[in-house]
């Protein structure tokens, strides 16, 4: 699309009209409230969690993620974490990155980086939780 | 005004410090000689500031996202209210962290 005024002469209304919504509506407004309220709730406990951890050694600190209740808000606070964080990340990129190459490598990195922890540390969990 | 763009501060710290979260998350299940590694990186001054800084800022951003999510609801919009919210973000994220840190410090003295 040619956005130069010299060249152009339709009006931003006009090259817009067409192409549809993004379909995404208020989605990212709600689940970043949605997952905020889960990272209260979650972080909250797992506050409490982290006392018990101080001075931990190794198999106190694998016992308490095996426990099975540890390890599901653990793992529902690691996925509402990453899924904040790329929303917030995202909002960031858009505010801030304005060329269109060095924000879509942004916005590509940031949805990356936070799928890949996330996967990584659930991973790390179901592992300690399963015991191998 | 500060408040704002703390909340996005503290937010980009937040990730990094959730990415080192993993990463201690994967040392542990990885085996004790990976997690005491870990643990030695985490204890050691450097490691323990960066904790520090880490749990601050994610108290600023519990308080003050909570005051966004009541804020959400419409209340308190004028700018006086505000104000005053903004201070109780910043000064409830400080009192947070003094009462965690007094009690893990509290902890380390009894083990």
């Amino acid at each position: 699309m040619n956005n130069d005024p010299v060249k152009n002469f339709r009006t931003p209304l006009k090259r817009a009209i067409g192409l549809g919504s993004a379909m995404e509506g208020t989605g990212h407004f709600l689940w970043q409230r949605v997952t905020a309220i889960a990272l209260v709730l979650c972080g909250v406990y797992l506050i409490g969690l982290l006392f018990g951890l101080t001075g931990a050694d190794y198999p106190v600190a694998r016992a308490m993620v095996a426990d099975p209740v540890n390890a599901v808000i653990l793992v529902a606070f690691l996925i509402a974490a990453f899924w904040h964080a790329k929303l917030g990340l995202q909002v960031i990129i858009e505010d801030y990155v304005h060329t269109p190459l060095l924000g879509g490598i942004a916005h590509l990195a940031n949805i990356f980086v936070c799928a890949l922890a996330a996967i990584a540390g659930v991973l790390a969990i179901v592992r300690i939780a399963l015991g191998s | 005004m500060v408040t704002s763009i703390l909340h996005r501060a503290t937010g980009m710290a937040l990730v990094v410090g959730m990415l080192a979260m993993v990463y201690g998350l994967l040392a542990l299940a990885a085996g004790p000689e990976r997690w005491q590694a870990f643990a030695a990186c985490v204890g050691s001054p450097f490691g323990k500031l960066l904790l520090f800084c880490f749990s601050w800022a994610l108290a600023f951003h519990l308080i003050n996202g909570i005051r966004h999510l009541v804020q959400d609801t419409g209340y308190g919009w004028s700018i006086p209210e505000f104000v005053r919210s903004s201070w109780i973000s910043i000064i409830g994220s400080a009192v947070l962290v003094v009462v965690v840190w007094g009690i893990v410090l509290m902890r380390w003295g009894q083990a």
